[in-house]
């Protein structure tokens, strides 16, 4: 597992009194916000196959093909559906002053889903680190994914502190 | 192929007797990406485990590589891997047991 950044003075998701949640983010990361779901959502749509995928829909039964099999026809239908959906409540809701509990939470799974495509990409280890990339789109990839991990880690204390 | 049928029917009724009475249980995995908070975050939510014994749990997928979260029916245990795969978490099922004799 990755452990969560130092964190910042303030942090940047509030819980307010009524139960709603505020984002603290810059126009820039609210438009980057919006327009990474749609990219997943594409390669979730017409690439299922794509190898990046795998972390999004882990087996079920990796010691019985025939019930991983039957598990695949009859649930990653569905998982898809649900990934397809959480991505675009974030896309819809990135530029929202404030977010209900539910919306946040759904924040949370659709960030987290974007970080598990961009680290499976990147073959991230626990031990990763800047250096470990030559290729610039590899560390651009990475620096996006470091920024999804704040966001994420910034997100989950909200959520956490209001359970 | 029909000729052997009357045999191979009656084996089925004796192995769901028994799974019957086999738990299942659910493992969570480790993984490079998923963060700690978020992990133990998820086993409060979905199971309603304090933050102590959610926190545990995380650390021991952590430190030992996977940990039971759950255990119950085989739909049970379904549902369960449902929901964490659905919150992106690397959970698989299988037998209580399996691998290991006399259990």
């Amino acid at each position: 597992m990755s452990r969560k950044d130092p964190p910042e003075l303030e942090p940047r998701v509030r819980r307010l009194s009524d139960g709603s949640f505020v984002v603290d983010l810059s126009e820039n990361e609210r438009s980057l916000l919006a327009s990474l779901p749609a990219q997943l959502s594409t390669i979730l749509e017409d690439e299922a196959d794509d190898p990046w995928l795998q972390r999004l829909f882990p087996t079920a039964y990796p010691k019985d093909a025939d019930r991983e099999e039957e598990w695949r026809l009859l649930m990653s239908v569905d998982l898809h559906d649900r990934r397809r959906a959480q991505l675009q409540v974030l896309a819809d809701t990135a530029g929202s002053a404030s977010l209900s509990a539910d919306e946040l939470l759904t924040w949370s799974q659709a960030l987290n889903d974007l970080r598990l495509y961009l680290g499976t990409r990147l073959d991230l280890i626990e031990e990763t680190t800047e250096e470990d990339f030559e290729d610039e789109d590899d560390r651009d990839l990475y620096s996006l994914y470091g920024w999804l991990s704040f966001v994420q880690g910034e997100v989950v204390d909200a959520l956490s502190e209001a359970l | 192929m029909a000729t052997t049928a009357p045999v191979e029917v009656e084996r089925p009724e004796v192995e769901d007797v028994t799974a019957v009475d086999v738990p299942w249980i659910v493992l969570v995995w480790n993984d490079p990406i998923n963060m700690m908070s978020y992990v133990a975050f998820v086993f409060q939510k979905l199971f309603g485990y304090s933050k102590a014994k959610a926190t545990a749990l995380m650390l021991d997928v952590h430190e030992k590589g996977r940990a039971v979260v759950s255990s119950g029916t085989r739909e049970e245990a379904e549902a369960d891997v449902y929901r964490l795969h659905e919150h992106g978490l690397w959970a698989t099922m299988e037998k209580d047991g399996v691998g290991s004799p006399g259990s």
